[in-house]
């Protein structure tokens, strides 16, 4: 009886294995391994085709010590900035504005939310023939207005910021749809309890509406840091790093330094510097009371 | 009471407006695309229409090739997602046994790790194994999904028991207890994960350009970048708004058609894989 017990849980066990041994190996090979992978390659002086040779923390000293690499920090956090905050607000207020039934509903959050189905190299050569030197629309626009053309690409105070409009424009419908459905779970019982006691518009939303938004504003916050951590593909199109490195953000960095320059010793030190990054902004995640990220 | 309606006209005029202005970039897209070259890129459209610029710039890219490799690719990494994905997530759901807690712990580590951030080593290990340039190169990364893996788990977990071993008794084996209760309880699921991975795939960019090499195995995205930064190309707005509309139109059409599956799907899934 015992040993037939026993014979079905080690059955069952194997089954198990079995069933997760593909999906378990693709990660492992190219999720989890590579992790280490960077951490391993980035102790290593390693070019391509070269055989690499052991440096200790040789990488990173010399990216500390590299302004370029200071400047790709700065411009990489102050993106985040200029773009998580915004866009998470302007999702905040569009999901507000969305919240509502009727027959155009519908049409209005497809305006907002369908930059999100566009693919970012897309975005980027329409935003470019927006931002283009004069004869792009909004140098045309300044000019009616008789101000200066801009040439915002090409200056190096405003590439950054106007990478940031472009962005925001793309991420806040995306960012709306989760609040709208964390404004929509909110149990109708507690706004009415809520406007019972002579709760009104404006304090209903600042003492009821808002704090109980709260889990789903912290698991938006992640996400939105981990989207805008990720983003290559529009520098690539529109500046590549110019001018003078002041649109260069750390995954544009990682690719020219691995893949220009082939250094991938320093490109896997960086790789390692973006996992910290990652990780350190998805902490939240573990905090977090939402439903969606707990997997129990 | 008026005060009320006046308040609901005003959130309806202010959502309209801001809608317009959100599309404001795709109107310009598309008017420049079907419209004649002119010097300084216009606010409206200033030419009749014309499919000139979509035609010139068909043949002089093999949008063709291209089409067809980011279906292959799309179909292909769904369809094994989907069987590997399965299969992990009945896993998951149903079986006891041990180390399963670290089973999970790569799948969150997936979550917060998303793969467009780790090109470096896995270019390394893709061309270790002879896949620079193929259609595999660029799948094999994304072929076990935690997304999809956690998204089916969950879905698969609020069938109730019983439905599972009604079909054991009748004779049913795994396969067919998966096919014929389990997939069909969890279609919703399925339907999201289809939305993201589609999507996902048919927009990424940066890896395929890293692992391919020619056009037989670009993928649109590629394609449209390298049109766009070409000599062909320069300065001239409708030829790449011509190329760029090709590229988007499928997806950006199902989206229009289908926004409330978009949007549910995204909000379920959680997470851009």
């Amino acid at each position: 009886m015992t040993s037939s017990a026993a014979g079905r849980r080690r059955r069952e066990a194997l089954q198990g294995w079995m069933l997760l041994l593909p999906a378990v190996l693709i990660m492992l090979v190219f999720t989890v391994y590579p992790v280490f992978r960077s951490g391993y390659l980035s102790l290593f002086k390693y070019r391509m085709g070269k055989i690499p040779e052991y440096i200790g923390f040789g990488n990173f000293e010399q990216l500390f010590g590299n302004s370029t690499f200071w400047k790709v920090m700065r411009n990489t956090l102050e993106f985040a900035l200029m773009t998580v905050i915004p866009s998470m607000i302007l999702g905040l207020c569009l999901a507000f504005l969305v919240n509502r039934k009727g027959r155009h509903i519908g049409f209005i959050r497809s305006a907002f939310f369908y930059p999100s189905v566009m693919p970012m190299i897309a975005i980027a050569s329409v935003w470019m023939f927006i931002y283009m030197a004069r004869n792009g629309l909004f140098d045309q626009l300044l000019v009616s207005f008789g101000l200066q053309p801009a040439n915002v690409l090409s200056n190096k105070d405003t590439v950054l910021p106007a990478m940031a409009v472009m962005y925001v424009w793309r991420e806040a419908g995306y960012l709306m749809v989760f609040f709208l459905s964390g404004i929509q779970s909110i149990n109708q019982d507690v706004l009415e309890a809520a406007a019972i006691d002579g709760a009104t518009g404006w304090k209903t939303f600042r003492y009821v509406t808002l704090p109980l938004l709260a889990p789903t504003t912290l698991f938006v916050s992640t996400i939105a840091f981990t989207n805008c951590f990720k983003l290559a593909d529009q520098v690539i199109i529109m500046t590549e790093g110019a001018p003078n490195n002041a649109s260069s953000l750390l995954l544009y960095y990682i690719y020219q330094q691995g893949f220009t320059n082939m250094n991938y010793g320093r490109s896997s030190a960086l790789t390692v510097i973006m996992l910290l990054l990652l990780m350190v902004f998805s902490l939240p995640r573990f905090f977090s009371q939402d439903r969606k990220i707990h997997y129990n | 009471m008026n005060a009320k309606k006046a308040g609901s006209l005003g959130v309806s005029l202010l959502s309209v407006v801001l809608g317009l202005i959100w599309l404001a970039p795709l109107f310009w897209l598309v008017s420049t695309a079907l419209t004649e070259t002119t010097f300084n890129m216009s606010f409206f459209p200033h030419s009749a229409f014309t499919f000139r610029n979509i035609r010139y710039v068909w043949n002089a890219v093999p949008f063709g090739q291209y089409y067809l490799n980011t279906i292959i690719l799309v179909v292909v990494t769904f369809c094994i997602q989907f069987v590997t994905s399965t299969m992990a997530a009945y896993s998951l759901a149903f079986l006891n046994y041990r180390g399963k807690s670290l089973v999970f712990v790569i799948i969150f580590m997936q979550i917060i790790i998303p793969n467009d951030v780790l090109i470096i080593p896995n270019y390394l290990t893709v061309s270790e194994l002879g896949l620079i340039d193929s259609k595999f190169g660029i799948m094999v990364p994304f072929l076990g999904s935690a997304m999809a893996i956690f998204l089916l788990r969950q879905h698969f977990k609020t069938v109730p028991r019983a439905f599972g071993e009604a079909a054991k008794i009748d004779g049913a084996n795994l396969w067919q207890t998966i096919w014929r209760v389990y997939m069909p309880c969890a279609k919703p699921a399925y339907m999201s994960f289809a939305v993201i991975s589609v999507s996902y795939h048919w927009n990424n960019y940066l890896w395929p350009l890293i692992v391919t090499r020619s056009p037989q195995n670009r993928p649109l995205t590629v394609g449209l970048a390298i049109f766009a930064k070409s000599k062909e190309a320069d300065m001239q707005w409708s030829n790449v708004c011509a190329a760029t509309l090709i590229i988007i139109l499928p997806l950006l059409m199902a989206f229009f058609i289908m926004q409330k599956q978009f949007m549910n799907s995204f909000i379920s899934a959680g997470v851009k894989e």
